[in-house]
C-alpha cells in the first residue's frame, strides 16, 4: 500500500485552496450575510446565471467526493442503506443522503446552509433527476427549478432544442431565481460573467494541449481533476477564475519548455514511459493511492475524458457573451456525458491519436451508469480504430467497498507489460523499416 | 382445452417469441410496411400505425435466451435488460426491423441507443427524449418535435406521411386497446381468479408484437370469458406490484408472488400500453397535439418520470385504496437506479398511509423464486394474520 509522503504544492495550487476556502467561508456565513444558497450538479452548471443573483452555489456530487477522499463515504452510505436505498445505486446520491443524516457537514467541517433553490439540470446524467427528487422531500421549504437538457441523441445540437433550452431559462429558471432572491433578472451583468468565462475558457484549452508535448508536463486526469475544480464547478465567469488559469497555465508552460514531467503528490515525475487516454472518473476514497499506481509505473494520462463533464472546450466550444442564453442552452448540451455513445468514441480517438497515446485505459465506475454503460463497446472501439492496447479496471466513486488496490495494481501492471512489450516490437519494426 | 386457455397458450407463445415472427409476417404481407422496435416503457404508437407501420416492444430477452454475447457489451453490474437486447440484435432476432426507438428512460437505455447506433442496426435508431417540463408551450412543443422526428425516420424508409385521418383511426383504436386493458384490470380488482397475474401479463405483453387491431378482438376476447364466473376464490391478499416498469420480471417471479397467497390487482409491467390515463381525443384537427396533450397530462406515474410536485409516493398509494389493496410489493431490477432511487420514499408514503410493504429484486432471466415465495407467503399471511 501507499506511504503517503508531504504533498508538494504549487502556486496554482495555493491559489485554489483560497478561492475554495473563501467560498466555504462564505457559505457558513450564507446565514448571517443573507446570501442566497443554490444546490445544482456541476456538469452543465449555470454558475453564471447563479453568480448573475449574487447566489451561493452548492454541488452535492462535489461534497461527496470530498466526503470520499476524508474517508467519511463509507459510512454516510451505510446511514442511507440503512434508510432503504439499495447496494446497487448511485453511491454518489447515498454518500449525500447519509451526510444530510449525520448534520450535513461539509468539507471544511461546518454544517452547510440548507438551499434556497434545487437547481436540477441533468445534463447526462438520469440519476440527478432521482437526486433531486430525494432532495426535494429533504429540503420541502427549497425552491424547484428544473432545466431539462436534451440528450445529443442525433449526434448535433439542433435550434429547436436550443429554442427548447432558452424558454425553460426564460420561463422556468430565471422567475425561480427572481423569486428566491428578489432581484430582477441582469442580462448586462451575465453577458460581462460570460465574458470572463471565455477567458477562464481559453487558458483553460491551452492548459489541456500541453499534454501535447513530450514529455507531458501535465497529468491530464489525475492533476486534471485539480486543474479543473474552478472552471467547472463555482468559479467560472469571476475574475478570479481567470487569475487562477493564467497562473496555472504559466506553470505549465514554464514546465513543458524545460521539458519537465508532471508533479505528483510526491514530487515531479523522472521518466514518461506510457503516456494513456482515461475514460471514465476517478475513484476518491483512495485517489492518491490510486494515482500512485500511475505514477510509480511512470505512466502519464495525457487526455481524459472526465475532465470534460463540465465541457468540451478543446473541441472547440465557447461562451458567448453576445448570445447569454442561448450559449448556457449550448454550453449545457455540449458536456461530455450528453454527447451519445458514437460522439463519445470519436473525441476518444480523435485524443488518442491528437496526443499520441500509447494506450487507452477505463475505469469503469460501478455506479455511474451514464459514463458505464457501453463502455466495453467503446473498448473494442477504440481498439479496432486505433490499435493502441486498451485496458479495463474498475471501481466505484466513492463506495470504499468497491476500490481493491490489489487487484486494479496487478491488472495495471499487466496492462503496463503489455504496453511495454508492443513498443519494443513498434521499435523494432521501425529500425527494420 | 377450453377457448380462452387456447387464447392464452397463443398470447404467452406471441408474448415470448423472441423472433417476433408475427410483425415479421405482417410486414412481409403488404408493401411498405415499416417495423419499429421500441424499448420499454411508453412510446406512442399510434404515430407508427398512422404511416403503415407496427411499432413492436422489445422487452428484453427474459429467461428465454441465454446470454452470451451480451455480456460482452455489458459490466456486472449493469441491468439484465440491454444485455438481452444486445444479445437478441446480434443473434439476428431483431433482423427485418426497420428501425429502433429507446425511450428516455435511464442512462443504460440512453446509451443502448447508441449503441445501436454504433453497430448500426436497423435503418434509424432513435432515443426518444420526453420532456421533463409539462407545459403546453415548451416540454410540448418539444415532445411534439420527438413525434414528428419519428415519423421523418419511417418517411425515410418507406415514403409515407401520416394524415389527421390516419392518425384519428390509429388513436381511436389504441384507445379502445386501453380501454379493453383497464376492463380487464377492473374485473380482475373484483374477481382476481378468473384470470391470474401471469395470464394477464401474457396477454398484455403479447399485445406489443402483434397489430393493435388483433390484439383488441383478443382482448375483447378474454373479457368475454372473464365477465363470466370461472376459477375458484382462494383465501389470498390484494396486492399491488411497484417497480417493474422497465426491465420485466421473469414470469416464474410473478408466479411464485401468486403462488405464496397473493393476488396482484395492480402492477407496472407492461406499463407503457397503460400510461396514458383514459382516452385521447380521436376527433381532433390536430391530432399530434392531442397526443402531446395526453402525454402532459394523462400519464401515469413511473420512475422514469420526473414527479416534483405530484410525488409518485402519494400517487401509488392512491392506486393501492383505489385497488383496495392489503399491500403493495416492490419488485425492482437489480441495478435499476431510477426504480431503486425511488423505492425508500414510497415506501415511506406506504407507512404512512399504513400499507404494508415488502421488497424483492430480480433480473430478468433470474430470481431467487423460493427465497421470494417465502417472503411473499409471510407478507401475506401477516396481513391476513394481523391486519
Amino acid at each position: 500500500m501507499a506511504n503517503p509522503k508531504e504533498a508538494v504544492k504549487e502556486k496554482s495550487m495555493v491559489i485554489q485552496k483560497e478561492m475554495l476556502a473563501k467560498q466555504f467561508s462564505e457559505l457558513s456565513k450564507a446565514k448571517e450575510t443573507g446570501k442566497k444558497v443554490c444546490y445544482t450538479f456541476v456538469p452543465g452548471n449555470l454558475i453564471e446565471l447563479i453568480m448573475a443573483f449574487d447566489m451561493l452555489p452548492v454541488y452535492p456530487e462535489i461534497n461527496a467526493l470530498q466526503s470520499g477522499m476524508r474517508k467519511k463515504s463509507g459510512g454516510y452510505i451505510k446511514d442511507a442503506e440503512k434508510v432503504g436505498h439499495s447496494e446497487d445505486v448511485c453511491t454518489y446520491v447515498k454518500c449525500d443522503i447519509g451526510m444530510f443524516l449525520n448534520g450535513n457537514i461539509g468539507p471544511t467541517g461546518e454544517k452547510l446552509p440548507e438551499p434556497d433553490l434545487l437547481l436540477l439540470s441533468y445534463t447526462g446524467c438520469f440519476t440527478f433527476l432521482k437526486w433531486f427528487e430525494n432532495l426535494n422531500r429533504l429540503y420541502p421549504n427549497a425552491e424547484v427549478a428544473m432545466l431539462h437538457t436534451p440528450y445529443q441523441e442525433d449526434g448535433k445540437i439542433t435550434q429547436e432544442q436550443i429554442d427548447y433550452m432558452v424558454k425553460q431559462l426564460k420561463e422556468e429558471v430565471i422567475p425561480k431565481f427572481e423569486k428566491v432572491t428578489g432581484k430582477k433578472f441582469d442580462p448586462a451583468k451575465l453577458t460581462g460573467l460570460l465574458q470572463n468565462s471565455v477567458e477562464a475558457e481559453n487558458y483553460w484549452v491551452k492548459i489541456l494541449e500541453m499534454a501535447k508535448n513530450k514529455p507531458s508536463p501535465i497529468d491530464a486526469y489525475f492533476a486534471g481533476v485539480y486543474y479543473m475544480g474552478p472552471i467547472n464547478t463555482s468559479f467560472r465567469g469571476s475574475p478570479e477564475c481567470v487569475e487562477y488559469y493564467k497562473e496555472l497555465y504559466k506553470e505549465v508552460k514554464e514546465r513543458a519548455d524545460k521539458k519537465l514531467l508532471p508533479v505528483t503528490p510526491e514530487g515531479e515525475m523522472e521518466k514518461e514511459r506510457f503516456r494513456l487516454v482515461v475514460e471514465g472518473p476517478p475513484n476518491w476514497t483512495n485517489f492518491r493511492e490510486f494515482w500512485k499506481i500511475f505514477y510509480d509505473l511512470g505512466a502519464v494520462i495525457v487526455a481524459s475524458t472526465y475532465t470534460k463533464v463540465g465541457g468540451v472546450y478543446d473541441q472547440g466550444y465557447r461562451q458567448d457573451p453576445s448570445k447569454p442564453l442561448e450559449s448556457i442552452a449550448t454550453y449545457c448540451m455540449g458536456c461530455y456525458t450528453n454527447l451519445n455513445l458514437p460522439q463519445r468514441v470519436d473525441l476518444i480517438e480523435k485524443y488518442v491519436k491528437e496526443y499520441k497515446a500509447d494506450g487507452f485505459l477505463i475505469n469503469s465506475i460501478k455506479s455511474c451508469n451514464s459514463f458505464s454503460a457501453g463502455q466495453l463497446m467503446i473498448m473494442r472501439e477504440i481498439e479496432q480504430r486505433t490499435g493502441v492496447p486498451v485496458g479495463f479496471i474498475e471501481s466505484d466513486l466513492v463506495d470504499p467497498r468497491y476500490f481493491s488496490y490489489a487487484n486494479i495494481k496487478n491488472r495495471l501492471e499487466s496492462y503496463f507489460q503489455m504496453l511495454e512489450q508492443r513498443k519494443i516490437i513498434l521499435e523494432q519494426e521501425q529500425v527494420q523499416a | 382445452m377450453d377457448a380462452l386457455q387456447k387464447v392464452l397458450n397463443y398470447c404467452e407463445e406471441t408474448a415470448f417469441d423472441l423472433d417476433f415472427k408475427k410483425a415479421k409476417q405482417w410486414k412481409s404481407a403488404a408493401k411498405n410496411r415499416v417495423l419499429v422496435g421500441y424499448l420499454p416503457i411508453y412510446f406512442p404508437r399510434e404515430i407508427v400505425h398512422a404511416v403503415n407501420g407496427l411499432a413492436v416492444g422489445v422487452m428484453g430477452a427474459g429467461d428465454r435466451k441465454q446470454i452470451i454475447k451480451g455480456d460482452a457489451y455489458y459490466q456486472s453490474y449493469i441491468c439484465h435488460l440491454p444485455r438481452g437486447v444486445v444479445e437478441m440484435a446480434l443473434d439476428n432476432n431483431l433482423n427485418d426491423f426497420d428501425g429502433f426507438v429507446f425511450p428516455a428512460i435511464c442512462d443504460c437505455v440512453r446509451n443502448l441507443s447508441g449503441m445501436f447506433k454504433l453497430v448500426k442496426k436497423g435503418k434509424f435508431q432513435r432515443y426518444f427524449d420526453y420532456p421533463q417540463n409539462f407545459t403546453p408551450e415548451t416540454g410540448g412543443v418539444f415532445y411534439r418535435h420527438e413525434l414528428e422526428k419519428i415519423l421523418d425516420d419511417t418517411f425515410k424508409v418507406n415514403g409515407l406521411k401520416t394524415s389527421v385521418e390516419a392518425l384519428n383511426k390509429a388513436i381511436g383504436l389504441f384507445n379502445r386497446n386501453r380501454k379493453l386493458i383497464e376492463e380487464i384490470y377492473d374485473i380482475r380488482q373484483l374477481f382476481p381468479w378468473r384470470l391470474s397475474a401471469v395470464d394477464t401479463y401474457h396477454v398484455l405483453r403479447a399485445g406489443l408484437a402483434m397489430p393493435v387491431e388483433e390484439h383488441n378482438v383478443i382482448l375483447e376476447e378474454v373479457l368475454g370469458h372473464i365477465s363470466k364466473e370461472r376459477g375458484e376464490e382462494m383465501d389470498n391478499i390484494r396486492v399491488v406490484v411497484s417497480g417493474s416498469f422497465c426491465e420485466q420480471p421473469p414470469v416464474g417471479l410473478i408466479k411464485s408472488i401468486e403462488m405464496a397467497g397473493c393476488y396482484i390487482v395492480d402492477d407496472d409491467f407492461i406499463l407503457g400500453s397503460r400510461w396514458i390515463q383514459g382516452a385521447i381525443n380521436d376527433t381532433s384537427s390536430d391530432p399530434l397535439g392531442a397526443i402531446t396533450d395526453a402525454f402532459l397530462n394523462q400519464s401515469t406515474f413511473a420512475s422514469c418520470y420526473y414527479d416534483v410536485g405530484n410525488p409518485k409516493g402519494k400517487r401509488l398509494v392512491e392506486l393501492a385504496k383505489r385497488r383496495k389493496a392489503d399491500g403493495v410489493v416492490f419488485s425492482a431490477a437489480s441495478f435499476c437506479d431510477p426504480a431503486l432511487l425511488d423505492r425508500p420514499e414510497m415506501q415511506k408514503e406506504c407507512d404512512a398511509a399504513g400499507i404494508p410493504h415488502v421488497n424483492f429484486q430480480f433480473h430478468e432471466n433470474t430470481g431467487q423464486f423460493k427465497v421470494i415465495k417465502e417472503q411473499a407467503g409471510t407478507f401475506s399471511d401477516s396481513i391476513k394474520l394481523w391486519s
